[in-house]
């Protein structure tokens, strides 16, 4: 069954690239311009898998994910933050918000292959 | 496998252009004082985007520039920094610099890498926290500096260039003395140095061994040391390659690992993934049990509306995209016309279906077109918005205190207009605060407020836009402009009227400045302006009074491509009239005519008199009517003014397509534009602006 992707980020050109890249490989992918864009978009599809990116009007990534996980439908998804630093802090709060894993930005279309790959095969 | 990511780039040139124009506005928009925090983050959140993207899809010097600027602007929404001119401006320059190298990437402009590194050291020095120069009494005596440049020899010229540029804003820049090789001493003169002190801190940002040599006020010479202290002071002395970026980096030591830990995973995921621990070389990492369900308390009832407000329900269309459906809008009321003809001759009773059909499909030709010129319309706010920033940077320029107020900002118009009115209007705004307002001692003088006013403002009105740019200046010279005008030779009578005296700044090469400066006089004279709002199907306007102010009036057609008009007959031939400009059309009485001394002759309309328009004299077309009172007078109103179009008859009224007569064939003065008739046959649009202006003005001079 073909996997459905949500990339979640307010810079269409990335949302552009990871659209098109994750197409290639296959998966399904829908894509939303800040949290609560993606907020609507998670609750009205069946999604396999989150990326979200973390600075975004209307709803940042942390709320939206700590958001998705108080739903059941979301409550085990594997939900990735695309974040710009790698640092313990970034770890500590993605961690306490429920998030699966990270992405360091910039990232190339390879490594987001390989990643997603990892996480949902 | 590679991925070629440029089939992106165009939406990444797209957006990070409009995160750079929204960066400039808020951070003019910024109170210094209180600054508001939702813009502070927004203008955070610009720089962020910008780098994220440009990394993404390599353009690293953006990123690079971006990264040092979020830095600092981080500090600065978290409390860190105060907001100040000096920053303010900083942040204006890299916005500037991050513009230039976008240019660079989107249109293949020249690149200049030295102006990032002159913007990246000021951002850098800025963020760590060294003193804001303190606004000094302007010093009135000239500086000379001599320093030692960083760069090697190589960047030295484009490091010199950008440098001299930058000291631009504390007074006229000339070397002195050039260096004799790379590692000897510059020396630059600075006249009328207002801050040389300032000036002495832009040049330690990229020289070392900075001496200040000429005679200042005491109050700045203890401040002499200062410029050693700076150069030593400035963290990359230290020699280390990308310092500048090594002050935002959290300090994290226990993350900062050798290993590249570019991604991880909170959580041993098992689905299809082999059980791999954090990868070999740390770009990916797995945190462990995933947490328990957050409790509910702590996670916000998302609102069961959804609020329709903040939407990004936009989509991005290409322009030729949406010309090309005007152009077969276009051509669906062509067609319509020639329906529409060919049933004219059917019976109205038995055909009535029929008409009532082709009724019905005008009524929705007529929508669709509303709605496909209303997709092309912008608001003129795209071009406003750029105008804060021209006053700010314009009025320091000139040492002028200028408050601009705009208004009508969301008056639409056609996309294809607002192109090109950038420039003009640019160039009156220029002319606004170089020549209209006065300096703070001349107005003080007048008894007029220190500060002057420039004000844009934009509404429609009758089918046009009107953009009005005044100022509350000086006004035009009146004696001035007449003397220049005969001293270029041109005969010009001291009656002339104040309107017509207004219009002779028109004329090629004219300019009464003393000096032409840089800012309003490169040679883009008023003629040009009005040459292109000419050529747009507008007009120009000038009011002025001598110690009050000035205001320029601009109004431009709301291109329509369609417009409705009054076929009328001349000579066998048809003309197409405005209907917007169509009073109402009567045959007049012999009683009625009234002739001038001379040729022209006068319509006498319940008590006024309007000048009449021979069409068949003005085009030279035969035979046409030349007894006044067999055939029709069609009155004709704009702004005010009134004249009378003589024509054989009138043959209908309907929508009529332009097409325009310039790009097919050439200009032709008095036809604003040609259209294909019902029948297939072309048929010309009277320009009724001018006509009537031209009249009326006959008129004027020869009463």
């Amino acid at each position: 069954m073909t996997k459905t992707i949500l990339a979640i980020d307010d810079s269409a050109s990335i949302r552009q690239m990871v659209s098109f890249t994750l197409k290639s490989a296959g998966y399904e992918v829908l894509d939303a311009v800040d949290g609560q864009d993606g907020l609507d978009k998670a609750k009205s599809n069946n999604i396999s898998l989150v990326l979200t990116d973390q600075n975004m009007p209307r709803m940042d990534g942390l709320t939206l994910i700590r958001t998705l996980r108080s739903l059941p439908q979301y409550k085990a998804t594997p939900i990735l933050m695309l974040t710009t630093e790698s640092s313990d802090a970034m770890k500590q709060q993605g961690r306490a918000a429920g998030a699966t894993g990270w992405l360091v930005k910039p990232f190339d279309p390879q490594k987001l292959l390989e990643v997603v790959k990892k996480v949902i095969g | 496998m590679s991925y070629d990511m440029s089939q992106f780039y165009q939406v990444f040139f797209a957006e990070a252009a409009e995160h750079l124009e929204s960066m400039e506005s808020l951070l003019l928009a910024l109170d210094h004082e209180s600054p508001d925090d939702e813009q502070l983050n927004a203008v955070f959140r610009a720089a962020h985007s910008i780098k994220g993207s440009a990394g993404t899809f390599g353009f690293g010097d953006m990123a690079d520039l971006t990264h040092v600027l979020e830095g600092l602007l981080d500090k600065v929404r978290k409390g860190e920094l105060a907001l100040s001119d000096e920053l303010v401006d900083a942040c204006l320059e890299a916005s500037d610099v991050l513009g230039a190298q976008l240019a660079t990437h989107r249109d293949g402009a020249p690149a200049n890498p030295a102006a990032a590194v002159v913007s990246s050291k000021r951002l850098a020095a800025l963020a760590a926290g060294k003193p804001v120069p303190a606004s000094k009494p302007a010093a009135v005596k000239d500086a000379v500096f001599a320093f030692v440049l960083d760069a090697p020899e190589s960047s030295q010229p484009a490091v010199l260039e950008v440098l001299c540029a930058e000291l631009g804003d504390f007074g006229t820049v000339s070397i002195e003395q050039e260096a004799a090789s790379a590692k000897s001493p510059w020396r630059l003169r600075i006249a009328a140095c207002r801050d040389a002190k300032g000036a002495g801190e832009v040049i330690a940002f990229v020289a070392h061994d900075v001496s200040l040599e000429s005679a200042v006020s005491p109050v700045e010479t203890s401040g002499g040391d200062a410029w050693g202290l700076f150069a030593d002071a400035l963290p990359e002395s230290g020699g280390a390659a990308d310092d500048s970026y090594g002050f935002f980096s959290s300090p994290d030591p226990a993350s900062t690992p050798t290993a590249d830990d570019t991604w991880g995973l909170f959580e041993e995921h098992v689905p299809a993934a082999t059980q791999s621990a954090d990868a070999a070389d740390g770009s990916y990492g797995f945190f462990g049990e995933l947490p328990p369900a957050v409790a509910s308390a702590s996670v916000p009832e998302p609102a069961a509306k959804r609020p329709a407000a903040n939407g990004d329900t936009t989509i991005r269309v290409g322009v030729d995209k949406v010309d090309l459906i005007i152009n077969q809008v276009g051509e669906l009321v062509i067609t319509h016309a020639m329906l529409q003809e060919i049933a004219s001759v059917l019976d109205p009773i038995q055909f009535e279906r029929l008409h009532s059909g082709l009724a019905q499909l005008e009524r929705n030709s007529r929508d669709l077109q509303a709605s496909v010129m209303s997709v092309r319309m912008v608001p003129i706010s795209t071009v406003f918005n750029r105008f804060p920033r021209v006053v700010r940077d314009l009025s320091g320029k000139l040492g002028k205190q200028v408050e601009l107020k705009m208004s009508g900002e969301n008056t639409e118009l056609d996309r294809g207009l607002i192109e090109r009115i950038v420039d003009p209007l640019t160039h009156l705004v220029r002319n606004s605060l170089d020549h209209g307002v006065e300096s703070p001692e001349a107005r003080l003088a007048a008894g007029k407020s220190v500060s002057g006013t420039v004000t844009l403002k934009a509404y429609q009105h009758s089918g046009t836009v009107v953009i009005e740019v005044g100022d509350d200046g000086a006004g035009l010279n009146r004696e001035r402009i007449l003397a220049k005008a005969r001293e270029r030779g041109m005969s010009v009578s001291d009656s002339l009227s104040d309107a017509e005296v207004w219009n002779l700044i028109f004329e090629a090469g004219f300019s009464t400045a003393d000096e032409v400066t840089d800012v309003s006089g490169r040679g883009v004279g008023m003629d040009v302006v009005k040459r292109n709002i000419s050529a747009l199907g507008g007009r120009i306007d000038i009011e002025s009074m001598a110690g009050i102010g000035t205001r320029m009036t601009v109004r431009l057609p709301l291109t329509l491509a369609i417009v409705d008009g009054m076929s009328v007959a001349v000579g066998g031939e048809s003309y197409i009239v405005p209907l917007g400009y169509v009073l109402e059309s009567l045959q007049p009485e012999p009683g009625m005519i009234k002739r001038m001394a001379g040729t022209d002759i006068l319509l006498q309309v319940r008590g006024e008199y309007l000048p009449v328009i021979v069409l068949h004299e003005l085009f030279g077309i035969r035979n046409a009517e030349t007894d006044f009172s067999r055939g029709i007078m069609v009155l004709l109103e704009d702004d005010g003014r009134r004249a009378a179009l003589f024509v054989d008859g009138l043959l209908g009224q309907h929508q009529v397509v332009i097409k325009s007569l310039e790009t097919n064939y050439r200009k032709v003065p008095g036809i604003a534009a040609a259209t294909i008739m019902g029948d297939g046959r072309v048929a010309f649009i009277l320009d009724a602006l001018t006509l009537v202006s031209r009249a009326s003005a006959g008129i004027q001079a020869a009463a």
